[in-house]
């Protein structure tokens, strides 16, 4: 787990920033075009928006401080 | 894992399989965002296993994880392990049915024997140095109860990972019209790659990983689902509006007959059946779960895992019994932007093409509601993760234990190192095709399914007591340890037929008239246990006991615990269980 070794911390980060990206980016797409799915309920809330933002924030704290090579993880 | 899963979501792939060819429309369509978030998932824990394959070469590497496992790892992976989504989708379809009762799975049946767990009992585990529970046997009572228990066991694993493979295949289908040979083939291949390569650890790391899905896939939709009702007030209103009855936000209240709840259930069989036997027979012998905690770096972290463990534990009511809970809140017979009317699975079988849901599908069709595209992929990928790394983790305890309790012993006691890994690399793949040909029968055959979940609930019981005497009296013999696994589980398992062959016995099990099926796990464990235990005692006061000198690092009194290094009280784990055991009672109270 240490070492030059990758922890797992860091495969987590680096998927939360991937979907946090993907997600974020799809809430933006919303908001700007008023295009909101059929069916989906409280889309008023841009709930893509807020939660992408949350899981890339997320994602990103632990790829920087998980990532490969550095000495105190 | 099964025998913590709801009798009622057992039926769930049984009946759907018999009429998939008339299947309606699935309850969700995937787009391409979705699809994408999928397809990283898949390509992430292949890469993990690719990654790990060079952290897996000796046998402690591949099977115990090098032993290096933080607390927080082998924590999260302790708890992820139990996380699948037949529990999800399950228990979320008992919130439904039943109301808040369905949380004493995860609160009784789970908190008191996880802190158990940590403080008593891992210490004999760790400081034996077993590699598996039935490893813990043989070195306590010898070859005939490890044999007994790994046969058992190695069954277990490999036919519930073939359960498992079907019951994915068709939860994929009814949610998302997937064929079910493309999903039994995909879920298969992944799982046998990343496991085969990384071993344990790969196992593990995925286990985290899925733990961590799930919370960002379904977390919201309990926050949504609360916004809309009007928060837990307005939960609560709306269901007393829908349903006349506020017995469904009680755990305790109406307990004291079969007859005053939704359940059927009496809090003695709660307590004894479910507290004691099942929910420590699970969480403390079932190597599923304790190989985990077995890979952690010292014997502190292999105390502080459970622990970790619990709190988590306790917080997965919010995921899976409140949209429960939320379903029946937001049902509206006019469907036009409620919940439909979700009924049992004998009424859906009953009416093929009416377009009835049942109540196990109570949770993807409260993500189809709130979950747009990404964010519904993301809910799907939780479940295909939970399904994935249940399979990861009965094929990873099959092969530690079919390498270790059984091919070692029994076929081939004096090979290298090297081979011992190659036999357990070669059993993830064995192991997994053997599944693939169990799900395949369970599909033609669907009975079969209701024998295979047995499994475990028949094994379960005299294994605890095994363990427990094993563990707690000194007194305890070989021949009484084996002797009571060994009759225990035919005892439990007559105990099954016999209720199987003439569901009428049921009341002679649960000592009453007014029991529901859910009654009988619980009792016919306590019976099971109750059993086991008088047949070791009896046994073992007239067979001759091991010297003391032998029972060091094995048995409570006669084991010398190393010491441990001095750290805070913060960090001590009296101070965790303490926190712990104050949680779990407000818990309790507050929704008493």
């Amino acid at each position: 787990m240490h070492g030059s070794k990758i922890a797992i911390w860091f495969f987590i980060g680096l998927l939360l920033t991937i979907y946090g990206v993907m997600i974020f980016g799809y809430g933006i797409y919303e908001a700007v075009t008023g295009n909101f799915p059929p069916g989906v309920q409280l889309t008023r809330l841009h709930t893509p928006l807020w939660w992408g933002g949350v899981l890339l924030l997320l994602g990103l704290v632990y790829v920087i401080k998980f990532r490969p090579g550095r000495s105190d993880k | 894992m099964f025998g913590l899963v709801p009798a009622s979501i057992l039926s769930f792939p049984q009946i759907h399989a018999s009429f998939l060819a008339l299947a309606e429309s699935p309850l969700a369509r995937l787009g391409a965002l979705d699809i994408a978030v999928i397809v990283i998932y898949f390509a992430m824990v292949i890469w993990i296993g690719f990654y790990l394959k060079g952290q897996s070469n000796t046998s402690e590497e591949f099977f115990m994880a090098g032993r290096e496992m933080t607390a927080w790892i082998a924590g999260l992976s302790f708890v992820s392990a139990n996380l699948g989504s037949l529990e999800l989708m399950g228990w979320a379809g008992s919130a439904y049915q039943y109301g808040i009762l369905a949380t004493n799975w995860y609160w009784i049946g789970a908190i008191p024997a996880m802190v158990f767990l940590g403080l008593v009992m891992m210490p004999f585990y760790y400081v034996s140095k077993t590699h598996s529970v039935p490893g813990y046997l043989d070195l306590r009572f010898g070859g005939e109860a490890r044999t007994v228990a790994a046969v058992a066991f190695a069954l277990e694993m490999i036919l519930m990972s073939g359960v498992n493979m079907f019951a994915m295949a068709v939860v994929m289908k009814v949610v998302l019209g997937w064929d079910i040979n493309f999903s039994i083939i995909v879920s298969s291949v992944a799982v046998a790659l990343y496991v085969g390569l990384g071993g344990l650890r790969s196992a593990i790391f995925n286990e985290v990983l899925q733990f961590v899905l799930i919370w960002g896939g379904a977390l919201l939709v309990p926050i949504l689902g609360l916004y809309q009702a009007g928060g837990w007030e307005g939960m609560k209103h709306n269901i007393m509006v829908n349903l006349h009855s506020d017995s469904y936000f009680h755990l305790w209240r109406d307990t004291g007959s079969f007859t005053t709840n939704p359940m059927g259930v009496q809090w003695t069989g709660i307590v004894f059946g479910l507290g004691f036997v099942i929910s420590f027979g699970y969480w403390t012998t079932d190597f599923l779960v304790v190989q985990r905690v077995l890979a952690a770096h010292n014997l502190r972290a292999a105390r502080m895992a459970p622990l970790i463990g619990s709190f988590f534990k306790m917080a997965v009511p919010f995921i899976v019994i409140l949209p429960g809970l939320l379903g029946l809140a937001l049902r509206d017979p006019a469907m036009a932007n409620g919940i439909p009317h979700l009924v049992g699975q004998d009424a859906v079988a009953a009416n093929p093409g009416a377009g009835l849901h049942s109540y196990n599908e109570v949770l993807p069709l409260m993500m189809a509601r709130y979950l747009g595209p990404g964010l519904l992929g993301l809910g799907i990928t939780a479940l295909i993760a939970g399904f994935m790394s249940g399979m990861a983790g009965n094929v990873s305890a099959f092969s530690t234990v079919w390498t270790y309790d059984i091919y070692r012993p029994l076929i081939n006691k004096k090979a290298s190192d090297s081979h011992y890994v190659l036999v357990g690399r070669w059993s993830i793949f064995i192991g997994v095709l053997v599944s693939i040909m169990a799900a395949y029968l369970v599909m033609r055959a669907h009975g079969i399914m209701d024998y295979v979940q047995a499994l475990f609930s028949i094994f379960v019981a005299p294994l605890l007591a095994a363990i427990l005497f094993g563990m707690f009296w000194k007194r305890a013999t070989r021949w009484g340890g084996f002797l009571g696994l060994f009759l225990g589980i035919i005892f439990s398992a007559s105990l099954f037929m016999w209720v199987k062959l003439n569901p009428a016995n049921l009341r002679y099990v649960a000592l009453s008239d007014a029991a529901k099926p859910m009654a009988e796990n619980v009792f016919r464990a306590l019976w099971a246990f109750i059993f086991a235990a008088v047949i070791i005692v009896v046994v073992s006061l007239v067979t001759k006991p091991r010297p003391v000198a032998e029972l060091d690092g094995l048995v409570y009194g006669a084991t010398k615990l190393p010491t441990e290094e001095w750290v805070p009280f913060y960090k001590r784990e009296w101070f965790w269980a303490a926190a712990v055991g104050v949680i779990f009672v407000a818990l309790n109270v507050m929704v008493w």
